[in-house]
Parts: C-alpha cells; sequence; structure tokens
C-alpha cells in the first residue's frame, strides 16, 4: 500500500516537472530525493542514465513504428507469441557462454522466435484450430518453458547474479552501451525497411494478394517485416520485460489508429507515442529506484491511449459527446426560432418584416411548453445574440442574425417536407416529423439543391410559404437595415 | 500483329485446383481471344473465384497451365489486372481514395519504390474517370458500396493493363453504378483490352458480354455468347436449379430475345 502511495506521488512529481521543468515550489512536496533524482534525470549527466534513456526511447520508436503494422495487420497476437515464446531463447543463449552477451542473447532468441513460428505455421496446416487458438498455446508453451529454464538459471552459481529476471519486468537502468548499440542497429534497420518500402509494405498490409499479383515481393517483405519486428522484440526485452513488449508494439499504435486514418501518420504519430510512453516509463523507472521499466512504460502508454479514446477529434468518447450536446442545443434554439417565426406568420406578417416582437406567453402556446421553460430558451437566443428582449422582459425581438436564422430553418423544414412528398411520394401527414430532424443538419449546398430540383418553390405542401433565397441570404445591407428588432 | 491476334489473351490449358485435397477445378480448358468482353458464369461454388485466383497465381494449380498472351504470368505481369472481390480487403484500413489507386501503380514503382507525379497524374485521371475525382481526400471506409466498387475499377484504370480478371464487380453495387461500370468495360473493349468478369446475374448475363464461360467445377461450355446461352447448357451448368432457369427463360420470352432452346 506505502508502495503504491509512494507511485502515486511520484507520478503527481512526474507530471508537475513535466509542465514545467523549473518549477522550484515541488520541494514542498517532501520527497526531496525525488526530486534530487528528477534533477539527475533531466541534467542527463549520469552516463548510466543517458545510456537507459537512449535506450527506452529507441525502443519506443522502433516498438511504435512497427507497432503500426502489426496493428493494421490484425497480427497483435503475433507480436504477442513472438515476445513470449524468445524466453527460452534468452536463457538458453545465456547458459550457452554463461554471460549476458547480446550476441548469444540475440541469436538465442531469433531462434526461439523462429521455432514458435514454424510450430504455429505447422499447427495451422495441420489441424483445423484457428489462429487464436494457436498462438495462445504456442505463447503460453514457449513462456512456460522459458520460466522453468529461468528457474534452473537462478540456481546456478553463475546465475543469481545474472540479472536474467531482469528479462521479466525490464530495467532500462541496467542497459550495457552495447546493449544500446544493439538497440539502435534494430531501429536503424527498422527505419530502412519501412522508409524504402513503405509503399511496398501498405500494399502487403491492405491486400497481400493484390500486391502478389503485380508481381511485388510479398513472401520475402512479410519476412522481412517480421524478422525486423522480432528483431525489435529481443533488443526491446531488457527495457521492457518479456512479459509487457507486445504491448510497446501494440499500444501506441492502437493510440494511433484512434487519432488518425492515413497509414504514414498512423506510424510517425505511432513511433512519437512509442517514444513518449518510453521516456516517461524509463524517467519513472528511474525516480522510483528502478521499479520495473516495463510496465511504467505500458502504464503511460495506456494512459496516453486513454486520452486518445476519450478526446480524439474524430472519434472521442467525449468529443463524440460534447458534439451531440452542442448540436442539441443548437437544435433547440433553432425551434425556438422557428417557433418565434410561426407566431409571427400567424399574425399576418409576411416573411419579408419580422420586426414585431413574439411575447414569451405566444411561444409557450407555441412551443407547447412552461412559461419558465420559454423564459430560459429566450435567454439563451440573447445570449447567442440571435433575439433581444424587451425591457419589460416579456416580449421577444429577433435580431438581424437571429431573423435570418429563423428563416434558414424554415426554409430547411418546408423545403424537405415537400421534398418528401413529390420526389418520396410521401402523403403530407407524414412529412413533418422527419422535416423536424432534418431541418438542423441540411447544408447550404443541399438546400440549393433542393430548391433547384423542385424548380424554386413558394409554399410547403401545407400552403405555408416558404422563405425565398433572397430572404434568407439577403445582401448583408438590407439585413442591418431592416433589422428594426436589433435594439 | 496477326500472331498476336492468334494468340488468346488468355488461356488455361488443363489446370486443376484443389482446396484442402478437395478438387474445386478439374482440367480446365479456357481460351479467351484479345479484345473480347467475357462472363464467367456458374452456380454458387462452381468454382469461379478460384478459377481467376489460380490463374493470377494466387492459388496452387495442381496440374496444367495458364498462359498470358502465350507467356507466363511472370513475364508479362503488367499487361494483366486483376480486380478482387470487395470484401477481401479491410475497408476500415487508413488509407485514402487516392493511395489506394495508386497502388494501381506499384506495379511500375522504380528502384525507389516510390510513386511519381506521372503515377499520381494517372491515379488522378483515373478517379476522374469513375467519377470519385471529389472522394479523393476521404478515407475508404466513408464509401458505399457503389463507391468502393468504382475505387477498385479505378486502380484497375491506373494499372494500365491489356487483359484484366474481375471477381463480382457487380456484387451489391447499386444500378448506376453496374451501368457506369458495364459501360467502362465496354469502352475498355474498344480500346482492345480483354476483360474476363465473374458474373452473378444470368438475366443480364447475355446483354453485357460477348463471350461466355459456363463453369461448374469443370468448363461446360464455352464460346461466344449467342452459341453458348442456351437452355441446354445452361441447364447443364446449373443442374437441378432450375427455377433459376425457368426464371431467365421467362424473362428472355418477355423481352423477345429468346433463348434458343
Amino acid at each position: 500500500m506505502r508502495a503504491f502511495m509512494r507511485f502515486l506521488i511520484l507520478i503527481a512529481l512526474l507530471l508537475l516537472t513535466e509542465g514545467s521543468a523549473n518549477a522550484a515550489r515541488i520541494g514542498d512536496v517532501g520527497e526531496m530525493d525525488a526530486w534530487g533524482q528528477a534533477v539527475r534525470f533531466f541534467s542527463f549527466q549520469d552516463a548510466s542514465l543517458r545510456l537507459a534513456l537512449t535506450g527506452a526511447l529507441l525502443v519506443g520508436l522502433n516498438c511504435g513504428l512497427l507497432g503500426g503494422f502489426v496493428v493494421v495487420r490484425r497480427m497483435a497476437l503475433v507480436g504477442d507469441m513472438l515476445s513470449h515464446a524468445v524466453l527460452p531463447g534468452i536463457v538458453l543463449g545465456f547458459l550457452w557462454t554463461q554471460t549476458k552477451d547480446p550476441v548469444a542473447i540475440l541469436t538465442g532468441a531469433l531462434l526461439a522466435g523462429a521455432a514458435a513460428t514454424g510450430v504455429s505455421s505447422l499447427l495451422a496446416r495441420t489441424t483445423r484450430l484457428k489462429p487464436d487458438a494457436i498462438q495462445g498455446l504456442v505463447l503460453a508453451s514457449f513462456y512456460g518453458v522459458g520460466i522453468c529454464l529461468l528457474g534452473l538459471v537462478q540456481n546456478l552459481p553463475t546465475g543469481a547474479k545474472s540479472g536474467l529476471d531482469k528479462f521479466l519486468f525490464g530495467q532500462a537502468a541496467g542497459l550495457s552501451g552495447e546493449d544500446v548499440m544493439m538497440m539502435m542497429v534494430a531501429t536503424g534497420l527498422s527505419l530502412v525497411l519501412v522508409g524504402w518500402f513503405y509503399h511496398d509494405l501498405l500494399a502487403l498490409s491492405f491486400h497481400r494478394g493484390f500486391g502478389l499479383t503485380l508481381g511485388l515481393r510479398m513472401g520475402l517483405l512479410h519476412g522481412g517485416i517480421m524478422l525486423v519486428t522480432a528483431f525489435a522484440i529481443v533488443v526491446a526485452m531488457q527495457a521492457v520485460g518479456v512479459v509487457l513488449v507486445s504491448a510497446m508494439l501494440i499500444i501506441p499504435a492502437a493510440t494511433a489508429y484512434l487519432l488518425t486514418d492515413r497509414m504514414h501518420r498512423l506510424l510517425g504519430l505511432s513511433a512519437v507515442l512509442g517514444m513518449a510512453a518510453a521516456g516517461v516509463g524509463a524517467f519513472g523507472s528511474f525516480l522510483g529506484n528502478n521499479l520495473p521499466t516495463g510496465p511504467l512504460m505500458v502504464l503511460a502508454g495506456a494512459v496516453f491511449f486513454a486520452a486518445a479514446f476519450l478526446f480524439s477529434p474524430r472519434h472521442g468518447w467525449v468529443t463524440r459527446i460534447v458534439r451531440q450536446r452542442r448540436r442539441r442545443v443548437r437544435a433547440e434554439r433553432e425551434n425556438t426560432l422557428k417557433a418565434m417565426h410561426r407566431v409571427l406568420e400567424d399574425h399576418g406578417l409576411s416573411t419579408e418584416g419580422m420586426r414585431e416582437g413574439v411575447t414569451l406567453k405566444e411561444l409557450s402556446v407555441q412551443r407547447r411548453a412552461s412559461l419558465e421553460e420559454i423564459e430560459g430558451r429566450a435567454k439563451e437566443l440573447v445570449g447567442a445574440g440571435l433575439a433581444t428582449v424587451s425591457t419589460d422582459g416579456g416580449t421577444l425581438f429577433f435580431t438581424p442574425a437571429g431573423e435570418q436564422r429563423a428563416r434558414a430553418i424554415v426554409r430547411n423544414h418546408r423545403l424537405w417536407e415537400l421534398y418528401l412528398t413529390h420526389a418520396a411520394s410521401f402523403s403530407p401527414d407524414h412529412v413533418h416529423d422527419q422535416a423536424e430532424e432534418i431541418e438542423h443538419v441540411l447544408g447550404e449546398e443541399t438546400v440549393r439543391q433542393l430548391s433547384r430540383r423542385l424548380d424554386f418553390p413558394e409554399v410547403d405542401p401545407h400552403g405555408r410559404p416558404i422563405p425565398t433565397v433572397d430572404a434568407v441570404h439577403g445582401p448583408a445591407g438590407a439585413i442591418e437595415k431592416g433589422g428594426l428588432g436589433y435594439q | 500483329m496477326t500472331s498476336d491476334e492468334l494468340t488468346p489473351a488468355l488461356e488455361l490449358h488443363d489446370v486443376s485446383v484443389s482446396y484442402h485435397k478437395k478438387p474445386v477445378l478439374y482440367g480446365v480448358d479456357v481460351a479467351l481471344p484479345a479484345g473480347s468482353l467475357a462472363g464467367l458464369i456458374g452456380p454458387n461454388g462452381a468454382g469461379k473465384s478460384t478459377l481467376i485466383k489460380a490463374a493470377m497465381g494466387l492459388l496452387p494449380v495442381h496440374s496444367g497451365w495458364v498462359k498470358f498472351f502465350g507467356e507466363p504470368l511472370d513475364r508479362v505481369r503488367k499487361r494483366v489486372g486483376y480486380v478482387p472481390q470487395r470484401e477481401e480487403v479491410d475497408w476500415d484500413f487508413p488509407v485514402s481514395v487516392m493511395d489506394v489507386v495508386l497502388m494501381g501503380r506499384y506495379g511500375h514503382l522504380g528502384w525507389l519504390r516510390r510513386p511519381g507525379k506521372a503515377d499520381r497524374r494517372v491515379a488522378e485521371e483515373s478517379l476522374e474517370k469513375v467519377g470519385m475525382l471529389p472522394f479523393r481526400d476521404r478515407q475508404i471506409s466513408n464509401l458505399s458500396g457503389g463507391q468502393q466498387q468504382r475505387v477498385f475499377l479505378a486502380r484497375a484504370l491506373a494499372q494500365d493493363s491489356d487483359l484484366y480478371l474481375m471477381d463480382e464487380p457487380f456484387a451489391g453495387v447499386d444500378a448506376a453504378t453496374e451501368k457506369a461500370i458495364i459501360t467502362l468495360l465496354k469502352e475498355w473493349r474498344e480500346k482492345g483490352k480483354t476483360i474476363l468478369v465473374v458474373h452473378h446475374d444470368l438475366t443480364t448475363a447475355r446483354d453485357y458480354y460477348d463471350r461466355l464461360v459456363l463453369l461448374n467445377m469443370r468448363v461446360v461450355a464455352s464460346g461466344p455468347t449467342a452459341d453458348v446461352f442456351t437452355m441446354e447448357l445452361l441447364q447443364k451448368t446449373y443442374g437441378g436449379r432450375l427455377t433459376i432457369l425457368s426464371d431467365v427463360a421467362a424473362e428472355a420470352q418477355r423481352d423477345g430475345a429468346g433463348v434458343k432452346i
């Protein structure tokens, strides 16, 4: 529990320091040594720290970039399988040399990854099992073997201090210069492959069969991208850990997928998000006195994902709610304007002269709403600059903008009713409710088209006049002059 | 030139294909003269898509061979275009309409593997041709079925091939798109291109194609539409499914075109 509290404080610290790197007041939190750690982190003077951060950023970049392809190709489970299946290879690589020689470990890991891929494709060919079951099975089996081997190694005299257990959850602080060099090579390879063959990879991801018919070397390309992905997973292992490395492939890419619908942007965004998550994770791990890096990176990634899920400009959950609310408010406003228009129309005024006021009482009758509610609506209109209210508060006048909006909405409504009765053969008593919905969403261009198709009609199916184009989109000057209600 | 005219644009000889050891096509022979607009028709499960995929090298051919313009596919890939079924791709994929059409140019990319200005121009012209240019920057998931099919057609157009194999381009498209597609295909034929189309609707097959291949695991008949679109051969192709046939027959009788019986 205390560890959790400490973690929360660290996160708070982290957010504060992210906001302003030299916020002096942060010392007030009282966790002086964490603050000291943070200063040490951002001064980048510590060589091992520089190494750790560089490594983490490289991992984030590489996994983010390749993860883009993993996600759009629906291969997330393959990434998961690969990342777990390399564990026995890592341990065997260690046993072979009795040291954490990166080359031996890498070779072991790649061989194990290849074996896992081989076994799963063999199972796919020879059984009726579906890919998800096969991948789950291979993942668990290889991982089980890896954990057992790891247990054995820990019992060896050389094994106890091997630091191999760091492979489970990752420890960026433990990265050596050689490890980071490997990460650079891996990231460089990915960048070259993706940069050079971006379009071929796009064809592979979108429709492999089509690429094949063009004579593109899809098999080779698939092998290539899988190989650099396996390589990325293996070198990321030290920093992120076997258990969560696949998350670094999936989470940043999944986040980017929510934010954009173009592949090249998705890849760039995913790489940046991967780096951000990895950087934050490495920092957190450093602050927390060598807390495992992997979970912190993944946690940071998950926070980014949650933010994208909630606030993505197009598909975000909160964004959608806000947008819907705005639309509802606008529709309500427009309905009130329409009611004002209707009342004035009933007074016998032509659509050209709408300068008289409408009492709130008339409006409440027209809208079948209580007077209190109408008062609220009237306030909204005044607030939006669409109407003004008399000094006694009982009468509402259009502003020029309000009058124009009211005419536009009435016009939309009546045109749509006419369109439904004419073009779609609705009977006149079936069209009102439809028009109530559509009047708020018809764009100007659509309205013009409707009007043209209906041969510039003057009355709706119920015999009421349709405000003309000029009345709605009249020259600004005319409206200024005519806007008597605007006082 | 004369040899070109005599060499079939597409020739399948004794092609057999199996799916999971279960034979789907037996000893199929097809020869398609250059410049023909041909329909490949047959009941569900007859192996129409399989035939096209096998010809394009997407499925292993068990026996026999396929030649395009008298050559194996690898030697003439740029002259052969494939239009897959719409369902084969993920329409939520993060690409724009333009990106997809540009893929038609991928067979022409240089060592830098980048489509250039000329490729973009070709893609734009292709989009214009199918009436989809205003949609060029749209993400593909926002398209209707008919629009998706038009995008595939624009991509095929951008490929600039001499022979096209199309898998059900009329499936799930609106009437306007169907008409636009067949007009375009006829235009291609006038330009000397050869087209083989997997087709489902017997009622339109006779009007659309100048040649037909009737397939039901074997080629039942293949030749000019007038010779092949007969009650007897259709019955042979569709087996016991007489309802479809009698519908077609009745319809043919009505509009006086007359199916030869």
